[in-house]
């Protein structure tokens, strides 16, 4: 999977691609699992308490990238199944779709993944999701006071990320 | 009618009843396809656990780098999916021709038990004609 060729430090917001309605939530994922950010805009259902949900979104989106390296089918040489995978080894999902959201993802090599659900009808959101990527590292990585791996409580990320995602709506 | 690598059919508990390879170069043995199928199963079912609304039935579409997986539920449980090229257009009409051909020879067969492994020679043959009707398009193999 080729990855940011871009030489920008901050690209201007891609062009919003859903129209009429905001994201539903958002999550922010380290190597571990770790749930660094989990950010709620409309969210009528709450099947499992924070920790378990969480957790299950971890696992899911582990066990999808599980399956969709096992089962690329222009690739003949594929390692078992479950065997974890590095970022950007075998093939990645970066999206999949219900009747009721849309839920977008991407990995970074470092580990970190980002996490969108939306509106059913929304369209491709991996430029949105590499926005979002380059807001974290602006805000955060770069914030000293910022420990890697602990939950994001930066003020400044909160407010450009809220600021950013009620533009794609 | 649109082209397709792979195609399974799973039962209402998860495990796998058909699979069939169109040509892809990941075709997989019995047991890793057993295992695909019924972790597809628990996926689709934590998939609307974390829905943020209510009602959801489940993953439709799963896009990848190198392809597309398209999932249809029957009313009683038992899911078709297809792994398919990127971008492929009209799949869900293709499933829903297949759920045809399956209540048509494998339900209606008087032989064939529920839930088991599918063996209706009659059912492969009109799957064939359904999928090759467009497999130009999947050639460079």
């Amino acid at each position: 999977m080729q990855f940011f060729g871009g030489s920008e430090i901050s690209p201007s917001p891609p062009a919003p691609t859903a129209s009429g309605n905001n994201a539903h939530m958002m999550y922010v994922f380290n190597r571990n699992g770790v749930c660094l950010l989990y950010r709620e805009w409309n969210r009528p259902l709450h099947t499992l308490n924070a920790q378990q949900d969480h957790k299950l979104m971890f696992g899911l989106l582990f066990s999808l990238k599980s399956l969709t390296a096992k089962m690329d089918p222009t690739n003949a040489d594929k390692g078992n199944l479950g065997v974890p995978q590095l970022p950007g080894q075998g093939c990645s999902f970066h999206s999949f779709r219900t009747n009721t959201y849309k839920l977008s993802f991407m990995e970074i090599p470092s580990g970190i993944k980002i996490i969108l659900v939306a509106h059913p009808r929304t369209g491709d959101l991996r430029e949105s999701l590499k926005y979002i990527y380059n807001l974290y590292v602006e805000y955060v990585v770069k914030n000293p006071l910022y420990t890697p791996g602990t939950p994001i409580k930066c003020e400044l990320f909160n407010t450009t990320l809220d600021q950013y995602v009620r533009g794609l709506g | 009618m649109a082209a397709i690598y792979s195609l399974y059919i799973i039962n209402k508990s998860g495990g796998l009843i058909f699979y069939k390879d169109y040509g892809s170069a990941g075709r997989m043995d019995t047991n890793d396809s057993l295992r695909l199928a019924s972790l597809w199963h628990s996926m689709h079912a934590i998939s609307q656990q974390l829905s943020p609304i209510s009602g959801c039935s489940g993953i439709e579409l799963l896009e990848a780098d190198t392809f597309d997986l398209h999932c249809f539920q029957s009313l009683t449980g038992t899911k078709f999916f297809a792994v398919s090229e990127p971008g492929t257009q009209h799949m869900d009409n293709l499933l829903k021709h297949i759920y045809e051909l399956y209540t048509d020879y494998v339900l209606k067969n008087p032989f064939y038990e529920m839930e088991m492994p599918i063996r209706c020679e009659l059912f492969e043959i009109n799957l064939s004609q359904a999928v090759q009707k467009d497999r130009v398009a999947l050639l460079g193999r």
